[in-house]
């Protein structure tokens, strides 16, 4: 068997806003100012936190990553043999470097690609290869809403260990999520969900008693998606809004149905009804109809309206009605918010008190999970 | 405060010294307040009505086996009873190792601390593999009728169907277990339809089964031997017929037939299933029942099971042996209620003990104990037939028991009965009530412990009691 | 006084005897044991008994079963078992959830040896069994006074299938009533798993209630739960994490007044016998283990018994047949047209209903009392000693006494030093101890270890206990590989886990172990 391939990518410049108050580090200008505030790297020291569980593999591994400071620097700092590919010219770093140097390591057919950095660099890496390859994040950046982070460094690193000495690895498509930073700093939250990356299955809740039994959240899913289509054969004449998101997404893929993995569709009839919508077609579906939403929670922060599917906006949610909303997760998203209430922010302070309390979240076949709806 | 006088051998700390010291480092005097969680209103006031407590072990043993020397046993007693429950030969070496205070009392451990367990419950597995001539076996059912409910929900879920077709001459208790895992919520999970049969051969009619399946059917079930004893002789046009429509053949069987007789998956079976008690395991007022499911290799299958399996598999000493939890999601320990059914503790020790059974008996043993069963119950069946007023209610040829008909003799069986057990028999199982078409009639189970001395007894009895 | 060594810890090794699969001894012409043929009059009567089986269904080839010897078979087993660390080897303190109690010899001889259980047929006529009657009589009586319900059914084969029968119980119920659209049971993530399994096998819909920062579930989450749809609540107090939740009562009052029933799963009743019982909480239902609460063994996991109590307004629903008495003769009593009907075949496991009958008439009230407050004390020692190895977390509840068990977390000593649960979990066989228990899945405390000391064990075992565990933790911060690699000491090493669940390699029996190849590979290295 060929020696399994990890590939690395560091943003050296991510999280450099966070310490210095400007939440994120996204563009050129920012990163001047960040520097002039005093900022320091944190990506290498998170990443070399992670590589500590990777380093006693030694030459049973081979590691692919980028020259300097992407990579290159840290590994010959940890005395970690690597192919460097060939890129990056002088100058501070950016998203195109990101980007070129996941294409390479994709192209060199990696098992998996580990990132230290943001929901930024999420973004470009999801630019890049999307769900062509296994991709795990190492939080290193000042926003991490995505779902493709480990919570921790050193538990990315054991995480990406577990992932590297298995044969039959498995994965699942996790969200990438990112708010636009220039409204963040102006005080407004406008989160999106940019698309996918696949990930190793989180062994940390999900190996234990088992060991070895391969983990596979895939039963929860298929069961998922069973529930919904059951609910939805329940009331065959309902329009159906299903939010953006990789569960929703199953559900329209068991449906038949081509939708958009960060749209919100229209379903009717059991056929697409319109595409990627926006408020005001959303409005026009539900004016005079029975209909019903259908979400899941984007990203790891446990967000159900306001963040990434705000075409759902409270005039929607008044129209369709509080009692008509289908929320589905898998149990491990929800033991993962650790305890956190799930959240909404409609914009509508009055509609968001009225979905505070408690809401059924369908984990799986004829399976539900209560969850505490804050703001 | 509890009586200081007591002593407690199986309770080390209640020793007063050891528990103040225990307390004071957890800085308490009353061990009453480590309760303090538990408010006041649901706390047990006063005292249980339990009688005083046996105090030494000798006054135990004394009571208990006083109460137990009430009972009448089939050592003692000639027996007859069978239905599920036969009475065999156990051997020495499956006492001793079901004794072992290793195995007695572990429990789920994993391979590490319980290599040598596993070991025997893998090889358990595999023994009833060969016996059944299929790649994959689970042992961990509470008994055979739960492996019959369990074959028949596994069959729905590999077909994607709903409704199982079952003979009108299962036991009524396998019945009542199937049904309980059949029934639903308002509206059933699984429907379960009994099939025509022939009174005079008990056997299934084909015609109605014809009838009967169609593309909605995840199964075809069939006891071979049957509850009554008879061979189901068209089991392999069953067979055909129900894979001619996409349904799984499931086949429920005595294990300790399969020295001589065909291992259900020959005649077409998809899933063979039973309860291996017939294996090296007493009586114990039906405290030794045990069902086991067997499958092919395919994964369609074995993603269907729904305990633990146990997988071979190597260490990283080369050539060493170990063993590992194989596809443990299936299982509820794996995913709660998304696993295929609940599972949990069941009868491993009596799949260790039928494990010894089979690796003493080996194939010689199995051929033989078959036969001699076969040529015993024959012996009987023949001796009683020949009674006046006695009849055998089926033609069709069987394994350990047959039912006999006493409705020419104008009596009842409840009668009979009571008078063979004045004679120290216990008769066979009366039927009459479970299956009223049979008329007065009882099932009789004759294994390799029936010696022709015991056989002429009770043929003597009878000729007594029916005169 | 405690044997003193120079280490206080135990210089163990398991035994390893490399011992070959019974297949490997196979010696053609072998036997292990001869069984009674017929006699020659017989053969004379019937021939050959075999060629009445028609041709189709006669076994042509006979099983390849191994043929051995009886004494390489007898040796066989007892190498396999001293390769087994039973609770008679080993202070089982590890398996938590699941009561690891010392099993008394002297029920265990007389339920094994003793001929009027073991050679007695279950369908015998009531009369010839009047011993084992009184037995299961008066052991309903018992368990009626500790858990304070009206009625106890012995027939559920475990604990997980005692829930299976409550929740079939429920379903009748409500089906007598008129009332089958209740479809859905409410359970806590720290309810043993079977709770929301046993009752989805019976076709409920299961509601799952997450714990809040206290580590039980809000009471609000219930209320809002619950509705014309609830049928039950399937709940273990304390749960797996050792915490009592004080509110049960409360939990019980909401289910009712919305119309639902409520099941105790009292699997970790040892924490609470003779002090608190189901019905001054105001269960419907409950189930007690035998074979853990009540000292029968585990067997190597089972048999066992999930004793069911249930109040008197749900007795019509109970398995048949119930045992009555008028006095002075026990029956067998069928006729009850509401019942169930049956879960398993028989009178259920009779040999550990008389266990769990002598270990309480051996302990009497103050006994079961005893047993509860030093199973309490045991673990309440030892949570505030492994609390201070390095390493160890204990989620939730701070500062509250927890009953007869916890679940601890080694998540600190992961992100520390990479060593996980199960790593610490494979060296701990090193030193003669049993694997711990982790927890069920999903995992909500992270890298969690659960621990139930109970009042079989001595502060010298809990002591040796807690010694093991710092080792462990000690050795993990100054070289995480070695514990990593673990065991050393056991009789076989680390398991790789890739093959595990390979669908290539899948050797569930040795026939699939040898047509996959598996040997080849392994002389092969």
């Amino acid at each position: 068997m060929d020696r399994p391939k990890l590939g690395l990518v560091i943003n050296p410049i991510a999280g450099i806003g966070g310490r210095v108050g400007l939440k994120g580090s996204d563009g050129p200008e920012i990163l001047r100012l960040a520097m002039v505030r005093g900022a320091a790297p944190q990506a290498a020291a998170r990443a070399a936190e992670a590589l500590r569980a990777i380093v006693p593999l030694g030459d049973r591994i081979e590691v692919l990553t980028w020259p300097g400071p992407m990579g290159a620097d840290l590994c010959r700092q940890l005395g970690m043999a690597c192919r460097v590919g060939r890129g990056l010219g002088q100058g501070p770093t950016s998203g195109a470097d990101t980007e070129a140097a996941a294409r390479w390591i994709r192209d060199e057919a990696a098992d998996l690609l580990l990132f230290a950095g943001g929901d930024g660099t999420a973004r470009n890496v999801c630019a890049a290869v999307g769900e062509q390859i296994a991709v795990l994040g190492v939080p290193a950046g000042v926003k991490i809403h995505s779902a493709v982070f480990a919570v921790t460094p050193a538990s990315a690193g054991i995480v990406a260990r577990r992932f590297l000495e298995q044969t039959s690895r498995r994965c699942r498509p996790a969200e990438v999520m990112d708010i636009d930073e220039d409204a963040f700093r102006q005080g407004r939250v406008c989160a999106r969900l940019f698309g996918s990356l696949c990930v190793p299955e989180d062994p940390s809740r999900l190996q234990g008693a088992k060991v070895g039994g391969g983990g596979g959240t895939g039963q929860g899913i298929e069961g998922i998606v069973a529930t919904i289509v059951e609910q939805m054969q329940a009331d065959p004449d309902g329009v159906y809004l299903i939010g953006p998101g990789t569960t929703t997404r199953a559900v329209k893929e068991r449906l038949g149905i081509e939708g958009t993995l960060l749209g919100v569709d229209v379903v009717y009839g059991g056929r697409m009804a319109a595409k990627d919508a926006d408020e005001r077609t959303l409005l026009e579906w539900v004016a005079d109809r029975r209909a019903y939403i259908i979400i899941t929670i984007i990203g790891g922060q446990g967000h159900l309206f306001g963040r990434g599917n705000q075409q759902i906006s409270p005039a929607v949610l008044r129209r369709v009605g509080t009692a008509h909303i289908l929320v589905a997760a898998t149990t491990e998203k929800l033991i993962g918010l650790g305890g956190r209430p799930l959240w909404v922010d409609t914009g509508d302070a009055e509609l968001d008190r009225q979905l505070e309390g408690h809401i059924r979240v369908v984990t799986g076949y004829r399976s539900y999970t209560l969850c505490r709806v804050g703001r | 405060m509890p009586n200081p006088s007591r002593s407690y051998p199986y309770i080390p700390n209640a020793t007063a010294r050891v528990k103040a010291e225990m307390l004071a480092r957890l800085g308490l005097t009353d061990p009453m307040t480590l309760f303090q969680e538990i408010p006041e209103h649901l706390r047990f006031k006063g005292c249980m009505d339990l009688p005083e407590p046996v105090a030494d072990e000798y006054s135990l043993r004394r009571h208990i086996e006083g109460l137990l020397n009430q009972n009448r046993h089939c050592g003692q007693t000639l027996n007859f009873l069978g239905a599920g429950c036969a009475h065999h030969f156990v051997p020495a070496v499956c006492d001793e190792v079901n004794g072992r205070g290793e195995l007695l009392t572990a429990y789920a451990a994993e391979f590490y601390a319980d290599h040598g367990k596993w070991q025997a419950l893998f090889e358990f597995s595999s023994h009833m593999a060969e016996l059944l001539d299929m790649d994959v076996v689970s042992g961990f059912l509470y008994d055979g009728a739960q492996a019959v409910a369990t074959a028949l929900r596994m069959a729905t879920r590999i077909t994607g169907r709903r409704k199982v077709l079952v003979p009108a001459t299962l036991g009524s208790q396998t019945r009542m277990i199937i049904d309980n895992y059949m029934r639903g919520v308002g509206a059933a999970q699984v429907e379960v339809q009994t099939l025509g049969f022939d009174p005079a051969s008990g056997l299934i009619d084909l015609s109605d089964l014809a009838d009967r399946l169609d593309e909605e059917t995840a199964a075809v079930l069939v006891e071979n031997p049957s509850y009554l004893g008879f061979f189901e002789t068209q089991a392999t046009e069953i067979g055909r017929l129900a894979r001619r429509h996409g349904a799984e053949f499931v086949v429920s069987t005595d294990p300790i037939a399969l020295g001589v007789l065909a291992p259900p998956v020959h005649y077409g079976a998809t899933i063979a299933c039973g309860d291996y008690h017939p294996l090296g395991i007493h009586l114990q007022c039906g405290g030794g029942q045990a069902g086991f499911i067997a499958t092919d290799g395919d994964m369609r299958y074995v993603t269907q099971f729904k305990d633990k399996l146990y997988g071979l598999v190597p260490t990283v000493q080369p050539g060493e042996y170990g063993f590992a939890n194989v596809l443990f999601d299936r299982t509820s320990f794996g995913s709660r209620e998304k696993a295929k059914e609940f599972t949990g503790t069941s009868n491993a020790l009596w799949a260790i003990t039928a494990g010894v059974y089979l690796a003493l008996l080996g194939p010689a043993g199995m051929q033989e104990i078959g036969q001699t069963i076969m040529q015993m119950s024959q012996y009987a069946a023949g001796r009683m037939a020949a009674l006046p007023g006695v009849r055998l209610a089926f033609a069709t040829p069987f394994f350990k028991e047959f039912v006999v008909n006493f409705d020419d003799s104008g009596r009842q069986v409840a009668e009979i009965h009571a008078a063979l057990l004045r004679d120290g028999i216990f008769g066979g199982v009366d039927v009459s009530g479970q299956f009223p078409w049979l008329g007065q009639s009882a099932l009789y189970c004759v294994t390799e412990v029936m010696r022709q001395a015991d056989i002429d007894r009770l043929i003597d009895s009878l000729n007594r009691v029916l005169s | 006084m405690a044997r003193r060594r120079p280490d206080p810890l135990r210089r163990f090794h398991q035994a390893r005897w490399d011992e070959e699969m019974i297949y490997e001894l196979s010696v053609p012409g072998q036997r292990g044991v001869l069984v009674p043929r017929a006699e020659k009059a017989v053969v004379e009567a019937v021939g050959d008994g075999v060629s009445a089986i028609p041709d189709d269904l006669r076994r042509v080839r006979p099983p390849a079963l191994p043929e051995v010897s009886q004494p390489r078979i007898v040796r066989h087993y007892a190498r396999l078992s001293q390769e087994t660390l039973g609770a008679d080897i080993t202070p089982d303190i590890s398996m938590a959830t699941c009561t690891m109690k010392y099993s008394p010899k002297v029920q265990e001889h007389i339920a094994a040896r003793h001929p009027g259980l073991t050679e007695v047929h279950p369908l015998q006529p009531g009369e010839t069994i009047q011993g084992i009657l009184a037995i299961l009589y008066r052991l309903e009586r018992f368990l009626c006074e500790i858990s304070g319900l009206d009625h106890f059914s012995f027939q559920p084969g475990g604990g997980a299938h005692a829930i299976f029968t409550n929740a079939a119980i429920m379903r009748a119920y409500h089906a007598a009533r008129g009332e089958a659209g209740r479809d859905e049971i409410i359970t806590t993530i720290f309810s043993h798993p079977a709770n929301a399994a046993a009752p989805a096998t019976a076709g409920y819909k299961v509601i799952t209630l997450l714990p809040d920062e206290h580590g039980v579930p809000d009471l609000k989450a219930l209320k809002a739960a619950v509705s014309e749809r609830t049928a039950g609540l399937f709940i273990t107090n304390p749960e797996d994490t050792g915490i009592y939740n004080p509110h049960i009562d409360a939990y019980v009052q909401v289910v009712h007044a919305a119309g639902g029933l409520c099941a105790y799963d009292q699997a970790n009743a040892n924490a609470v016998l003779g002090i608190a019982r189901a019905r001054e909480c105001g269960f419907d239902l409950c189930h007690f283990n035998l074979h853990k609460t009540f000292s029968a063994p585990h067997g190597s996991m089972g048999p066992a018994l999930g004793a069911l109590g249930a109040t008197a307004a749900l007795e019509p629903f109970l398995p048949v047949p119930r045992i009555t008495c008028d006095g002075q003769r026990y029956a067998l009593d069928h006729d009850h047209p509401l019942s169930i009907g049956r879960v398993r075949s028989f009178l259920g496991n009779v040999p550990v209903a008389l266990k769990a009958y002598a270990w309480i008439l051996q302990h009497g009230f103050e006994g079961l009392r005893e047993a509860a407050i030093c199973s309490v004390l045991n673990s309440n020692y030892l949570e505030a000693e492994v609390c201070h190895i390095p390493g160890v977390t204990l989620p939730y509840a701070r500062g509250q006494r927890r009953l007869e068990q916890v679940r601890f977390s080694w998540e600190k000593l992961r992100e520390d030093t990479g060593v996980g649960t199960e790593d610490v979990k494979r060296r701990i066989a090193d030193f003669g101890l049993q694997h711990y228990w982790t927890s069920h899945h999903p995992w909500v405390v992270p890298e969690p270890f659960t621990l139930e000391p109970c009042e079989s064990y001595s502060k010298e075992d809990l002591d040796e206990y807690i010694g093991v565990l710092r080792q462990i933790a000690n050795e993990a911060y100054a070289d995480p590989e070695f514990v990593k690699n673990a065991p050393y000491n056991s009789s076989i090493h680390r398991v790789p886990e890739q093959f595990v669940d390979d669908p290539d390699r899948i050797a569930i029996t040795w026939r699939q172990y040898l047509k996959k190849g598996w040997a080849q590979r392994q002389t092969q290295g």
